[in-house]
Formats: C-alpha cells, sequence, structure tokens
C-alpha cells in the first residue's frame, strides 16, 4: 500500500469515526450522565435521517432540514422525559431496556406511517457539492470532509458545555450525586429534561448530517446504536473524551480491518472492545 | 372470501397492519359472488408473504400481482374458485416453520405461495417436503430451493441466485472487462451471486482480481471502495440489494470511481432503488430476468392491469406473483380445476409455457424457470434492456434428484 493509499484510508478511517462519536456523544449524555441506558438511540437517529429527508423534499433547503430535524427531535426528547423517562431515572436498567424498546417499535411503526420504508437519499447543499480528485482514479466527495468539519465543531461544543460551563458543572455533578446535586438546590431535574432531549437531538442530528453520504433508510440506526454503545463502553461511561477517542479507534480499526484483514472486519471492533476493557475493565477515560 | 391469521405473538400491531389488506381482499372477494353451478369448494390459496417490515412493499406486489391474475380470470382458474389465506411472516426466519405448519395444518390450504426472503423460503421448502405441500416461491434466490431441496410439486417464479448472475460473467468478458472486482455483503445470496457470476467470468476467460465483502447487512463501504481504486480493475461486479444498494452506488459515484472503473451487477443493485440512487446510477448496468421498457404484448397487457388496480407501476416482484397465479392456472387448467389429481397438475405445470411480461417462461425438471437474462443499463432513472445476456436460461440445479 502506498503513502497516498495509507493517507486516503486513514480519513477514511477518521471520518467514520467522527461520525461514530457524534452519534454516540447523545447516548454518552444519556447513559453516561442520566444513568439511562436508551436503546432507542438509534432509532432517533434514523428518525433524524428520515425527518431531514422529508424537510429537504419540502423547502429544497438542506440547512433547513438539518435544523428542523434538531428541533423537531429536541422537542420530541423534551416530551418523551416528561411523560416517560423521568420516571425511569434511578429505577434498574431492566426497566429502562423494556422502556426504550418499546420506543424502538413505537418509532418504527410511526416512521412506517408517517414516511413508509422506502429508501431515500438527500442532496447536499449546493456549495458543499462535488469532490477532490486524490489519485488519478479517486475522488474524495467535499461533503465528507465538511462532515469531518462539522463534527469536530460539534465535540468541541460538546466538550466545552460540559468541562467549561456551569451548566456542564450541574450535569457533571448530577451525575456524581444526584440527591445532593437536589439538596443544594440545584433544579436538578430541569437538568435533566435537557440533557436528555440534547441527547436525542445530537442522535437525530447525526442522522441528519450523514443523510447525504449513508441515504435514508429503515433499520439505518441497527448497527449505528450497537456500535454507539460499544464507543460508549470502550471510551469509559459518561466520558465524552473517551467517547471520542473510542469513536476514532474503532472507526480506524474497521476501516483497516476491512482492508487488511477482510475475513474478521466484523469482529475486530468487538475484539478491539474485549482487549480495552481487559486492560482498563472501567474503559479508557472511564472512573473506577 | 379470504381472512387473515396471525400469530398470538405480537398479535395487535400485526392486526392493525393486517386489518387493511384483509379488508380490502374481503371486498374484493365479494365482487365476485360464487355461482350457483356447483364446482366444489374453493381451491385455498396461503400467502405466506412479507407484509410488514423492510420487504413488505416486495410483499405487496406479489400478492397485488396474483391476485390481479385470478381477478383478471373472474375470480377462478381453470373453473375453480380461489380463495386466499393470508400470513405475515415478516421475513423472520425464526417463525417461518410455525407459519407454514399453521397454513398447512391449521388452515389446510391447498397451495403456499411464499416467499421473498431465502431463509423463510427454506424452511418452507423443508415443511412443504414433509408435508407433500405444493409451494410456489414467487420470490426467494436460494440456490438449494431449487438444487438439492427440490421436489415435483415445488415451482419456482423468480429466479435463482446463479441463473440472474451468471450470464454476466461472458457479457462482461465480451465488453473487454479482463480484470474484475467483485464485492458483496458475505452471506448466502450475496455469496451465490458472486460465485455465479465469477463461473460465467472465469469460463469466459476472465480474471478476478479480488473478491471484497463486508458483514451484512453494513454499510460502511468507504474503505472498500478506496481498495478498489488502488487494485484498479477493469471493472466492478456488485451484488448489493434496498438500502445498502443505494448507499454503494452513491459511494461509488461520490468517489469518481464511476467515471474510470465501470460498475456493474446483479439487478437488485438497481431494481426499486433507482430513484434514491438518482443520477448516481446512469451507467450501472446489470442482469436481471425483468427490465422496466421489456416490449412485449404480455408485458404491455401486464402494466396496464396492474396500473390500473394500484395506482403503481408494475415491477418484477408483480410480475413474478403474477406468474405464479399463472402457473398455477396450467395445473387447474390441466384438470379442469380438480386439484385432488395433483400429480397431473404439477406435472403439467412442469411443463407449462408461459407467455409472461418477462418473456417465454418454462420450467426445468427442479420447478427453476427457464427464461431470459437481460442486460439493462440504467438511464435517466430507468433499467433499460440493452440486450438478451442469456437465451432460456436454465439453472444447472445442482444436487436436484427430480428426474424429467
Amino acid at each position: 500500500m502506498d503513502a497516498l493509499t495509507f493517507a486516503v484510508q486513514l480519513l477514511n478511517g477518521v471520518q467514520y469515526g467522527l461520525v461514530l462519536f457524534l452519534v454516540a456523544s447523545g447516548l454518552t449524555l444519556v447513559f453516561g450522565i442520566l444513568g439511562v441506558i436508551n436503546l432507542a438511540h438509534g432509532a432517533f437517529y434514523m428518525l433524524g435521517a428520515y425527518l431531514a429527508w422529508a424537510i429537504a423534499a419540502y423547502t429544497g433547503s438542506f440547512a433547513l432540514a438539518v435544523a428542523g430535524a434538531l428541533a423537531i427531535s429536541f422537542v420530541l426528547g423534551i416530551l418523551l422525559e416528561e411523560v416517560f423517562v423521568k420516571r425511569m431515572i434511578g429505577r434498574d436498567h431492566l426497566a429502562q431496556v423494556l422502556l426504550s424498546f418499546g420506543l424502538i417499535l413505537v418509532i418504527d411503526e410511526v416512521r412506517q406511517i408517517v414516511f413508509g420504508k422506502d429508501v431515500h437519499s438527500v442532496a447536499p447543499p449546493d456549495w458543499l457539492r462535488g469532490s477532490i480528485q486524490l489519485t488519478d482514479v479517486l475522488s474524495y466527495p467535499i461533503y465528507r470532509l465538511a462532515l469531518c468539519v462539522a463534527c469536530l465543531i460539534l465535540a468541541c461544543v460538546i466538550f466545552y458545555v460540559i468541562q467549561k460551563t456551569r451548566l456542564g458543572m450541574v450535569v457533571r455533578a448530577g451525575a456524581e450525586n444526584r440527591d445532593m446535586t437536589r439538596a443544594l438546590g440545584i433544579p436538578f431535574d430541569l437538568v435533566n429534561r435537557y440533557v436528555f432531549a440534547g441527547g436525542i437531538a445530537l442522535a437525530a442530528l447525526g442522522g441528519a448530517l450523514v443523510a447525504p453520504v449513508s441515504t435514508v433508510f429503515p433499520g439505518m440506526g441497527d448497527s449505528m446504536l450497537i456500535l454507539s454503545f460499544v464507543v460508549v463502553v470502550l471510551g469509559g461511561i459518561g466520558s465524552v473524551a473517551g467517547a471520542a477517542i473510542g469513536a476514532l479507534l474503532i472507526g480506524l480499526t474497521d476501516t483497516f480491518g476491512k482492508v487488511f484483514f477482510p475475513q474478521f472486519s466484523s469482529i475486530l471492533v468487538y475484539v478491539l472492545m474485549a482487549g480495552v476493557l481487559l486492560w482498563r475493565p472501567n474503559g479508557l477515560l472511564g472512573k473506577s | 372470501m379470504s381472512h387473515s391469521i396471525s400469530s398470538p405473538i405480537s398479535a395487535n400491531r400485526r392486526r392493525f397492519l393486517m386489518g387493511a389488506a384483509a379488508l380490502t381482499t374481503g371486498a374484493a372477494g365479494f365482487r365476485f359472488p360464487t355461482p350457483a353451478i356447483a364446482q366444489g369448494a374453493p381451491l385455498k390459496v396461503g400467502f405466506m408473504l412479507p407484509y410488514s417490515g423492510t420487504f413488505a412493499k416486495l410483499g405487496k406486489f406479489i400478492d397485488d400481482g396474483f391476485r390481479l391474475y385470478v381477478e383478471r380470470q373472474g375470480g377462478s382458474l381453470g373453473g375453480r374458485r380461489i380463495e386466499f389465506v393470508q400470513v405475515d411472516d415478516e421475513s423472520k426466519p425464526e417463525s417461518a416453520t410455525d407459519n407454514m405448519n399453521r397454513l398447512v395444518g391449521r388452515e389446510r390450504v391447498d397451495l403456499v405461495v411464499g416467499t421473498v426472503h431465502s431463509g423463510v423460503a427454506m424452511a418452507m421448502v423443508k415443511v412443504a417436503r414433509d408435508t407433500n405441500t405444493p409451494l410456489i416461491i414467487p420470490n426467494a434466490g436460494a440456490n438449494e430451493a431449487t438444487g438439492p431441496m427440490c421436489a415435483p410439486h415445488i415451482f419456482r417464479t423468480s429466479f435463482s441466485n446463479w441463473q440472474v448472475c451468471q450470464p454476466m460473467g461472458k457479457v462482461m468478458f465480451d465488453e473487454g472487462r479482463r480484470r474484475v472486482a467483485t464485492i458483496t455483503w458475505r452471506y448466502a445470496a450475496g455469496s451465490q451471486m458472486i460465485d455465479a457470476f465469477k463461473e460465467g467470468f472465469t469460463r469466459a476467460g476472465g480474471t478476478i482480481v479480488e473478491d471484497l465483502a463486508l458483514p451484512f447487512p453494513e454499510v460502511e463501504f468507504q474503505a472498500l471502495i478506496t481498495r478498489i481504486a488502488t487494485l484498479r480493475p477493469d471493472a466492478v461486479f456488485a451484488f448489493f440489494a434496498g438500502g445498502g444498494a443505494v448507499k454503494f452506488v452513491k459511494d461509488y459515484a461520490a468517489a469518481g470511481l464511476n467515471r474510470t472503473i465501470p460498475l456493474y451487477g446483479a439487478g437488485f443493485l438497481t431494481d426499486g432503488t433507482l430513484q434514491a440512487q438518482g443520477a448516481d446510477a446512469n451507467g450501472v448496468r446489470t442482469t436481471l430476468h425483468y427490465a422496466d421498457n421489456l416490449d412485449n404484448p404480455a408485458n404491455r397487457v401486464f402494466l396496464e392491469a396492474f396500473k390500473a388496480k394500484t395506482g403503481q407501476d408494475g415491477d418484477i416482484y408483480a410480475v413474478q406473483g403474477w406468474d405464479a397465479a399463472a402457473l398455477l392456472a396450467e395445473g387447474l387448467k390441466a384438470t379442469g380445476g380438480d386439484w385432488s389429481a395433483r400429480a397431473r397438475a404439477t406435472s403439467a405445470m412442469r411443463s407449462a409455457r408461459i407467455d409472461s411480461p418477462r418473456g417465454p417462461l418454462s420450467f426445468n425438471r427442479a420447478g427453476n424457470p427457464v427464461q431470459n437474462v437481460y442486460l439493462r443499463e440504467v438511464r435517466n432513472g430507468r433499467n433499460e434492456v440493452i440486450s438478451v445476456a442469456g437465451q432460456a436460461v436454465d439453472d444447472p440445479a445442482r444436487g436436484c434428484r427430480v428426474q424429467a
């Protein structure tokens, strides 16, 4: 493999990793910080993609599609938190798993009724169309590069909010000790609601942003859900930075696995996870 | 008249989904009141098709195609009225045997029509063999169904995986492609299609540069697309379907490979997925036993009737359902509607010659269709015929011990 191909594969891996981080970051917030297992995360990812497609088809604007998917899913997240999820915080994981599995079925059914089950594609905005010629046969779509940049910016924003702002401090404090935070008079339940809605919105945003390169189809969230959990566990539950490192590791493992060990590529990600967990049982940046 | 049955598990969801279907079919039944002349009990046809899930649209089209044919014959075939029982197989192999047993055992259907998913179809073939129930497979392409698992009462009105891909080998070699890379999902259908293509291609004298594969149903193709650019084959042969097919064709074009390394594939790469693929699919060449602009009288009649009934454009799935009914009609005609003379009926079906919308259709000793396989190219959102890649292609039916 010459240096250029290697560099392109590296780029493929990093790009995939960044997308994985974007989707998994919402799960990190909900699972790691609220302690709620949300199996419906992949379903919201799919929903985001379908919303983006529907809005883009109606308005013709990709920016509106992304904004719309983000806004609708955020409101949906708030409603779901109010009606269901707040009862689940602190409950055993079985109840949460059952609830979110139910949500998967409902979201899937609603998607089928509202959007049907066809496969769709979403056009990227005009100024991001086209591609950069890398070799005489291979070019790289500009949208994929833009996706990388968008994921990086979002990663920085999430990181900044969690680590540097008062809101982030409250969220982290709540994750440490829920009751103590409440006792100090911090409106933790309200914060919970926004964190949950934010997590859902991040999943949907992932789906919407990925739609132009991934196409929109039923079941697109299934593999994303599993990989998102792998990212969260690998990085250390609740650690946003850990999730970022984990996502990049998985992106690179998957990409180079497919190139060098095609027969084993499907299990390499899990081998990586098992290896890391043997070495650090709480994940890369997890607290012991 | 028809009614629906469903498993007790998730019965509510299913009942909701099938309610509409049952209602429409019920209404269709009433339109043809049973004639006063005695003609015995109606023949019970069991549809075991996906009415929900990923393949629901395919199941619906097969169902529509079959019913349309029967309706056009006034609700009876060979003078025998047809009654339908439908069960949603949900494309779940794990409940396939139960569903099939329910149709054969409790509903006592005379014949089963199904299904789309190969795993489910193989379970159906097993039960059909064990209970000696006639079965017509209107889609699944698993080679085994009309190979080692063949039986005199098992038919297929679709294709075998081997059949639709093997002719492509010679086509590509004749178009000057000498070094070809293949790519698919690593699962049964994928490897059967790729193997069939390779058989045709290497026999013609071509060389396979590399077989690329990724786990089903993963859609992260980027690494392998870069790999293709590194290998620089003369062309690529691909098998994907549904959402994966759309994404692969789009990713392939986005990487610019479609300009330098032509993309070929099994017809499923572009069938039913063209709208989502858009301009990225232009120029993709595939082989299948049907094409969008097939111009023959049977196809014109079919397309017009299907559009009039459903408001949608008929496709290969509807044709396969339509032909399943046409095949049953041959059997019933031979016995004057008497299904108890089943051996005579099935042997008439074996030697049937059907004027199908896809072209001439007959059957080999294994019950697999003998049919033309067309080379199509995507032009302006349609899979247009370029040529006949294989005239009257007959699946070798390897492992089938039924004698002609």
